[in-house]
């Protein structure tokens, strides 16, 4: 599947990432990736046909808290590293709808 | 013109009742002041945990049994990739691969008649945040309040083939989840959202059309313009030979029209994959069986209940179930005083009126069922007159007061003393001395204005027809 | 003997029988850091006047009778992914350069409680992506053993302020091998417990399925004190373990020798011979091998084997590691906290996420955000992500299998002894292949620990890797311990310098 990181697929891995590169960085990032995935693409040689995929290490199961109040206010701790912040909300650019 | 068929299929948020969030243990209390309901796994912080609600779970199982659903033993949350500023984490915790239920299904009735709707799938997962645009600046306002507000989301086939179907159907999910008590379900707050997907065909034809998303319906009234605005939006482009863009629109309900959402910076590709931070949620027989024998009498088993046993009418019923409070209040105040018809007549009399009146909800109602039955059986037992029962009606509407106390301090028990009735006949016989000559000249018509004063005089606590007697004995005299 | 060249275990005693305070331990310390600081750069915030505060608290406790653990008065590092409340914690990435968490991480919380003291924080590979601490954004750590080479990493300051004496112990996290390997190239001990033995919470995510926290310190004894605190069930973390089956309840034979000896009598332990294969440095193959052979002196049966998949590992680890990683590093976006890019809001709020994204996150994280984006992405999923999945319970049944022959399995924790510094950052792909010997582990989900056993021809310690089956670290103890009764004391091999092994 090598040969997968074309310009198009690159772009759209920027966007969804949230991240940006400039021409030169992003040729060089399609180069590492397809890199990288050509050595994942080991993993094609193994016969997985009827292996359950592992999500957590070890079995574990119906873990739950019980439905109670167990935080206060603590808006201002919360709120005091935000790069923006009015009327104790965080503040973002104008998202458009 | 061609005949086209419409198809819709809904996407129903509901958010649970809980007392706390679905992953954290913060408030999820309505209105309280922006993010003083948040903690770090709510807003998002680094190194946070979330950890599940049992009741969100017990929740889910119970509507998805009331809605006829199939339960997944094995379940997982999976985690949605998208950025927004709503969503703290950039992605929300929800279910894909394995959602708790599948498979159910509702029956409507419309003018069409009774169809059955089927149920995709129900999953839990969190709400996002709230954004408020600044309207001067250039900005928007995040507050995380809502933010793991536990929602669950019922997805069901394209099953409906009209606004009227879409009403019902959603009237059938509010009126299942309130009565269950897993959801208040009100669309103007919120705590029920619907996205319609709606796609038109050729009658006749057995393949769908593109479909559409639309968002932002948050009323019935809405509801019905939007899929009827959508309908003619998308035969109009059909007619004029061009094609429907699959996409999400945004109804906006004061303009009656729609426009498209996406911004191109969202590229559609949720990359959901199971969440390592939760594990899974097996449910076994015992935990169906307990969530089963908890299970709530529906509005339709309240209603053959209250025509049935206490031989209501169906409008009679059917207007005491609008909400399960009410009908509960109905029950038990039956119960205790036995009398459906008296209970019933409060209830849809001047409770409903002051209800609208003061405007509270069912499930504010100050008075005990208790007190209501207490009241009834001190009308049924002649202790009180129409009169007297309103006022102390008032009272418990307004606080809650126990009827016999409140009679016995204001004096409203109805005047049985004959002497005290005497007296107080002969005070008006001798102030309206004109009126006697009046009425032994011949006026029958005075009676009943002499009759008036004498109640007045008792301040209505004298039993009508000890009135009539005692007065027409004295005029006789 | 000065305080700083003491085991933590030993502090904690001394403490208690009034020979010293937590004061004058944690001065001790801080006056080592002002000399090998400028020299190792092992710390990226250390506030002396706040932990000697800590450690009046600390004092104050020990005499009210509310600490009286091993570890009271103790101080302690840990590694800046660990959230302290009040006290930076920035993951050694530009993106958190101004955070100061709001809560404490349990494990944070838990040390407080036994009265153990934060010391400072430590340098480590941004967001724990890198073997080498080079990743961080406040630049390397130097190896104490050699100044040109790295410590190793990600938890490269932890175990380098260990190795340098400028902390007793410390708290490190091990996603792929960010415990172990560093406590191989620094000469400490160091443990990544079975997963879930340990609470994430207030650990900043990596691989939450591959994550766990683990204890550095300059003994066996130490990194097993350090657990016993730390291996609690959480109700704030959904994968943290209910129960202590399993568990050690401290040292084994008291500390003696002679005792700990014993354990490896009987003790049966499988070599995996792909380990000590091609790729691996000729000291480190004759250092797993010489462990090996002195355990079976000592009464245990040891042979090699083949435990199998071990070409599958690291595609697996990168895959699962970067896809969890590119979801949980989403929530860096200049919004609630950290770093927003300069300018960003007039451009728009994609424009911000971009920038402040872009900006805050250094190259090495960036690369693993987009591959795990990638192996993600609609098209994709199947082929990558589910993939490395099942290949994931492969390699779980190859280790389950393994387990069922042998108590614990006997391995290095890096291929070769410390790089030197800059060695690595230019090809990445040969970076991740150091990851070999540890990535196993955590895809298993099992414990492994690394201590030193000798020293190379150039003088730099060689680890060797005891791993053990889930939540038996009970076995891993025992022949951790018994393998330092063979090596004898660390210091001793230390002056032997350039050992038998080499």
């Amino acid at each position: 599947m090598s040969g997968t990181i074309d310009e198009k697929t690159m772009e759209n891995v920027l966007i969804l990432a949230k991240l940006e590169l400039s021409g030169q960085e992003r040729a060089q990032a399609a180069a590492e990736m397809e890199k990288m995935l050509g050595y994942v693409e080991k993993m094609n040689e193994l016969d997985t046909s009827g292996v359950e995929p592992m999500v957590q290490p070890w079995e574990i199961e119906n873990v739950f808290r019980e439905d109670e109040v167990t935080n206060g206010d603590m808006r201002e701790e919360l709120l005091a590293g935000a790069p923006a912040r009015e009327d104790g909300q965080y503040v973002v650019p104008r998202t458009v709808e | 013109m061609k005949q086209y068929e419409t198809i819709i299929g809904l996407e129903v948020h509901v958010e649970l009742a809980t007392k706390t969030k679905i992953f954290c243990g913060c408030s999820t209390r309505f209105g309280a002041a922006p993010n003083t309901q948040t903690c770090p796994v709510c807003a998002g912080f680094p190194g946070a945990l979330p950890v599940l609600n049992r009741k969100v779970l017990e929740f889910a199982l119970a509507a998805g049994l009331a809605l006829n659903c199939q339960v997944n033993r094995y379940s997982r949350f999976d985690r949605k990739n998208y950025f927004y500023p709503d969503n703290p984490q950039n992605y929300q915790i929800s279910q894909l691969y394995l959602p708790i239920c599948h498979d159910g299904e509702v029956e409507i009735e419309t003018a069409a008649g009774r169809k059955v709707i089927h149920i995709h799938e129900i999953h839990m997962e969190e709400d996002a945040g709230k954004l408020i645009h600044d309207e001067w600046g250039d900005c928007s306002l995040v507050d995380f309040n809502r933010s793991g507000v536990p929602l669950i989301e019922i997805v069901s086939e394209p099953d409906m083939r009209s606004a009227d179907e879409v009403v019902a159907y959603l009237e059938a999910l509010r009126d299942t989840l309130q009565y269950l008590k897993v959801s208040d379900c009100k669309l103007q707050e919120g705590s029920m959202r619907a996205d319609v997907n709606l796609s038109v065909r050729e009658a006749g034809s057995e393949t769908f059309g593109v479909r559409t998303e639309m968002k932002n319906l948050n009323s019935f009234k809405a509801i019905v313009h939007a899929v009827e605005g959508e309908r003619e939006r998308q035969i109009e482009l059909l007619e004029e030979g061009k094609k429907v863009t699959q996409e999400t629109r945004r109804w906006d309900e004061n303009k009656e029209s729609s426009h498209p959402m996406r911004s191109k910076e969202d590229a559609k590709d949720y990359r959901y994959f199971p969440d390592p931070d939760l594990p899974p949620v097996t449910v076994s027989e015992e935990l169906l069986a307990e969530i089963r024998s908890r299970q709530p009498m529906l509005r339709g088993e309240w209603e053959r209940w209250m025509r049935e046993v206490w031989g209501l009418t169906e409008y009679e019923a059917s207007v005491l179930t609008s909400s399960v409070y009410m009908a509960e209040l109905f029950g038990e105040t039956a119960k205790l005083s036995g009398n459906g018809r008296r209970t019933a007549s409060w209830l849809m009399g001047e409770t409903m009126r002051r209800m609208r009146e003061e405007e509270v909800e069912p499930r504010d109602l100050k008075f005990s069922p208790e007190h209501l039955a207490a009241l009834i059986r001190a009308e049924d037992e002649g202790r009180l007159t129409p009169h007297s029962a309103k006022k102390v009606f008032a009272a418990m509407f307004q606080e809650d007061v126990d009827p016999e106390q409140y009679m016995e301090e204001q004096g409203l028990a109805v005047v049985r003393d004959e002497k005290v009735l005497e007296e107080a006949v002969d005070r008006v016989l001798a102030r309206c001395a004109k009126s006697v000559e009046e009425y032994m000249g011949g006026k029958e018509k005075v009676f009943s204005f002499l009759v008036g004063q004498v109640m007045r005089e008792t301040r209505g606590q004298a039993d009508a027809e000890s009135v009539r007697r005692t007065l027409l004995d004295k005029l006789k005299k | 003997m000065k305080i700083w060249e003491m085991t933590a275990v030993s502090i904690g005693e001394r403490i208690r029988q009034g020979e010293f305070t937590s004061e004058e331990a944690v001065r001790s310390f801080l006056d080592r850091t002002e000399g090998e600081e400028e020299r190792i750069h092992a710390f990226v915030h250390l506030d002396g006047e706040a932990a000697i505060r800590r450690a009046r608290e600390a004092d104050r406790g020990i005499r009210e009778g509310r600490y009286a653990g091993p570890l009271a008065g103790v101080p302690v590092a840990l590694k800046d992914n660990i959230c302290t409340r009040g006290i930076p914690t920035t993951c050694c990435s530009k993106i958190l350069a101004d955070f100061v968490p709001p809560y404490s991480a349990t494990v944070a919380e838990l040390l407080e409680r036994a009265g153990a003291v934060i010391l400072g924080k430590t340098n480590m590979d941004e967001f724990a992506m890198g073997s080498t601490t080079e990743t961080s954004c406040f630049g390397p750590t130097k190896n104490p053993w050699d100044v040109s080479r790295a410590p190793g990493g990600s938890s490269g300051g932890s175990c380098a302020a260990v190795a340098a004496g400028e902390a007793p112990a410390a708290l490190g996290s091990d996603t792929g091998g960010s415990i172990r390997q560093p406590a191989s190239w620094c000469g400490v001990t160091g443990i990544k417990p079975t997963y879930g033995r340990v609470s994430r919470y207030g650990l900043i995510a990596y691989g939450s399925s591959l994550d766990q926290i683990g204890p550095i310190g300059r003994d066996v004894s130490d990194c097993a004190a350090l657990l016993e605190i730390l291996a609690v069930h959480d109700p704030r973390d959904a994968t943290s373990a209910a129960g202590k089956n399993g568990f050690p309840g401290g040292p084994i034979g008291g500390g003696k020798p002679e005792e700990a000896l014993r354990g490896a009598a009987g003790l049966r332990v499988g070599i995996p011979e792909a380990y000590i294969g091609e790729g691996t440095d000729l000291a480190v193959r004759r250092g797993i091998l010489q462990a090996g052979e002195a355990l079976l002196q000592a009464g245990a049966l040891v042979e090699t084997f083949s435990l199998g998949l071990e070409d599958y590992v690291i595609p697996a680890y990168y895959t699962i590691a970067s896809a969890e990683a590119s979801s949980n590093l989403a929530r860096f976006d200049g919004v609630k906290y950290g770093r927003r890019a300069e300018k960003a809001p007039e451009d728009g709020l994609h424009e911000m996420y971009k920038k402040s994204r872009t900006e805050g996150f250094g190259p090495e994280v960036r690369r693993r955000i987009l591959l795990g984006t990638f192996a993600l992405s609609s098209g994709y999923y199947d082929a990558y992500y589910l993939k490395a999945l099942k290949v994931r319970t492969l390699v779980q049944k190859a280790f389950d299998r393994a387990f069922e022959k042998y108590d614990v399995l006997l391995a290095p924790a890096a291929p070769t002894t410390a790089s030197r510094l800059g060695e690595s950052l230019s090809d990445p792909l040969k970076m991740y292949l150091g990851d070999i010997d540890t990535v196993a582990a955590n895809l298993a989900g099992i414990p492994g620990l690394s201590m030193p056993w000798c020293l190379d021809e150039a003088g730099l310690p060689v680890g060797i890797q005891i791993m053990g089956n889930r939540f038996r670290e009970d076995l891993v103890f025992r022949a951790a311990f018994a393998c330092e009764a063979l090596r004898g004391s660390w210091a001793e091999v230390w002056k032997r310098e350039g050992g038998e092994c080499s």
